[in-house]
């Protein structure tokens, strides 16, 4: 048996362990931060290399077998978010050598950066419902504490609501976990599937479908549990915002898919006929914000949540191709997406501001950051042959295909308005004049730390690029990854071996 | 006894909710600490009640006499319990710097990021 898909929670574990005996050498700590993260990128790769080739890769820990143990299951759509943790996990470990300030950086920055990717790596691999909450805990214990680090006021005001609504997201969480194991008598998600199958409850399946539905959507930020993102993601440094919008939002995106394929398949017309209802709803709802903000980070993070609302409507729609457009959509948000985060502390390093009406002429001043603003915007906004026009091309295609012409027009046109706000960042930050109180202009950012600036932007710019133009493998995968999704069945023969 | 701990259970979550809506952060952090004994309680009513027959299985036999107590319910309620704990002392350490530093102790009027 593969010990594979414990090592990528293990590796930062340790790391994390590791930069806290180091408290105070803060050059060894990023050291220790560039080598974990790449170390989790390695190993995160040869385990999609292994799921690739074997379909599933299953540890059963402790040799406990299912459904008595915890499992850890790695299958593609796992694996492939697993590689993308790793991804986000050394480019930022990497801009936060010098986007984070020293003083964050003596207070165990970077042991908690490991312990959030340990816990984000244990959210994707455990095929345990008790064993995600744990996960869950850890993940957000160390978001907490990387929130709150430093102590500026508008940091700990941000926390103060942060903190408040995971603690009751939790709370629903757990409530819906004791229920479902007084129903089914397991929390193993393989053995669940069979029993949820075999139960016949329908009332107090869809109520818990529905306890799980608000959980998660309140991690992810489905509409109408999203007033907590918008209010919290602007406050940390870019190197945590950057962060949390590419990975904390796409572990509620992932349990949701994984719950709602492997586990709430009873009544599809009345618990993905409301997820689709509730995409539409976020999607508008967050770009409608989005377009009223006038400052770049407040602005960026309305679109995490209308972006979210894609990756959910591939799972409402619930067809392969829908699937693997949400799958798709994902990955290319968490590339673009965090690329936009990193450009905006780059503008902020810049200009000592992210308010719009007091920048300007960033495009004279700095030509690079500007062209990679604009490949992730648009990328984005999803113009061809960015990543972005793939998996909303998937999509449109699945809702067409599944003639929900509505949820279709809502798709497109909030693309428009995701490209007309963007627009406005590009007319205000870029191009236009900078406003005559605005001073000084630019702050000059030593060699060194451009390049620990501008390498892990420019690789996640060009990773979207990538995703573009090779969209072909992608979408494969994606596809191999949506037919495992909609196919319980083998996920089931995976885990528990022959025996149900 | 579990129409009791219904009743319990359902009241802990009122309270707590009722709580969680007060501006004071106190009250906040009170709610939060009541909703997951709430939540603890839910998840060992849940399991199903079996009085004093413990999971403990015979010498020689393959398993413990039916009906007996599930444990699994409890260690679940264990760790759920030391993660509240944690993360509680966390929030409580956080409010307190939170109310010293924006020098607001009235939740309702902490929004002066949000403009």
């Amino acid at each position: 048996m593969s010990q594979l898909p414990v090592l990528p929670i293990l590796i930062p574990l340790i790391m994390a362990a590791v930069s806290l005996l180091l408290w105070r050498q803060r050059r060894l700590q990023q050291l220790l931060g560039v080598l974990g993260t790449a170390a989790h990128l390695g190993v995160a790769l040869t385990l999609l290399q292994a799921v690739r080739r074997e379909g599933f890769v299953v540890l059963q820990l402790g040799n406990w077998p299912a459904p008595f143990g915890i499992s850890l299951v790695a299958d593609l759509f796992s694996a492939m978010m697993v590689v993308m943790v790793g991804i986000m996990g050394l480019a930022v470990a990497v801009y936060s050598i010098a986007g984070v300030d020293p003083e964050r950086e003596f207070f165990g920055y970077y042991a908690f950066l490991q312990l959030l990717l340990a816990g984000v790596s244990g959210c994707f691999l455990t095929g345990d419902l008790f064993n995600l909450y744990v996960w869950f805990e850890v993940m957000l214990m160390a978001s907490f504490v990387l929130m709150a680090l430093g102590g500026e006021r508008r940091q700990l005001e941000g926390a103060v609501k942060y903190v408040t609504i995971n603690l009751v997201a939790s709370a629903f969480f757990l409530s819906a976990l004791g229920i479902l194991y007084g129903l089914a008598g397991t929390l193993n998600m393989a053995d669940l599937s069979v029993q949820l199958g075999r139960l016949n409850r329908p009332g107090l399946t869809s109520t818990l479908a529905m306890l799980f539905l608000a959980a998660f959507g309140i991690k992810a930020a489905l509409f109408p549990f999203f007033f907590w993102l918008p209010a919290s993601y602007h406050t940390p440094p870019p190197a945590v915002s950057a962060l949390f919008a590419g990975l904390l939002t796409k572990v509620g995106v992932y349990s949701l898919i994984r719950v709602f394929t492997l586990l709430f398949v009873h009544d599809l017309g009345y618990t993905h006929g409301l997820i689709l209802v509730i995409s539409g709803l976020t999607m508008v709802t967050g770009v409608l914000g989005a377009v009223a903000q006038g400052e770049m980070r407040r602005l960026l993070s309305f679109h995490i949540v209308s972006q979210v609302g894609y990756m959910t409507m591939g799972l409402a729609l619930f067809t392969p191709l829908a699937l693997a457009g949400s799958i798709v959509h994902l990955i290319h948000n968490i590339l673009a997406k965090s690329g936009l985060f990193l450009v905006s502390g780059v503008v902020l390093r810049l200009r000592g501001t992210t308010d719009l009406a007091r920048l300007g002429g960033l495009y004279r001043g700095a030509p690079g950051l500007a062209i990679l603003f604009l490949l992730c915007a648009l990328a984005l906004a999803g113009l061809p042959p960015l990543s972005g026009f793939w998996s909303k091309l998937l999509l449109v295609r699945a809702g067409l295909e599944a003639e929900s012409y509505l949820i279709v027009a809502v798709a497109l046109s909030v693309s428009l308005l995701t490209l007309f706000s963007m627009t406005k960042i590009w007319l205000k930050a870029f191009w236009g004049e900078p406003p005559a109180a605005a001073g000084a202009g630019e702050i000059s950012i030593p060699g060194a730390a451009r390049l620990s600036l501008f390498l892990p932007t420019a690789a996640l710019a060009l990773l979207t690029v990538a995703g573009g133009l090779l969209a072909g493998p992608l979408v494969e995968l994606a596809l191999a990854a949506a037919a495992q999704l909609l196919e319980p069945a083998g996920y089931v023969r995976a885990v528990l071996g022959g025996r149900t | 006894m579990e129409l009791l701990l219904a009743l319990l259970v359902g009241g802990l979550y009122a309270g707590a909710i009722y709580l969680l809506l007060q501006p004071s952060p106190v009250k906040l952090i009170i709610g939060l600490g009541m909703l997951a004994n709430a939540v603890n309680l839910l998840i060992f009513v849940a399991g199903g009640l079996t009085r004093g027959q413990p999971p403990l299985i015979a010498e020689g036999a393959l398993q413990p006499p039916v009906p007996f107590a599930d444990p699994l319910p409890q260690a679940l309620i264990l760790t759920a319990i030391v993660i509240a704990f944690g993360v509680l002392a966390f929030t409580l350490v956080l409010f307190r710097q939170a109310a010293e530093t924006v020098g607001i102790d009235n939740l309702d009027e902490m929004r002066t990021i949000d403009q």
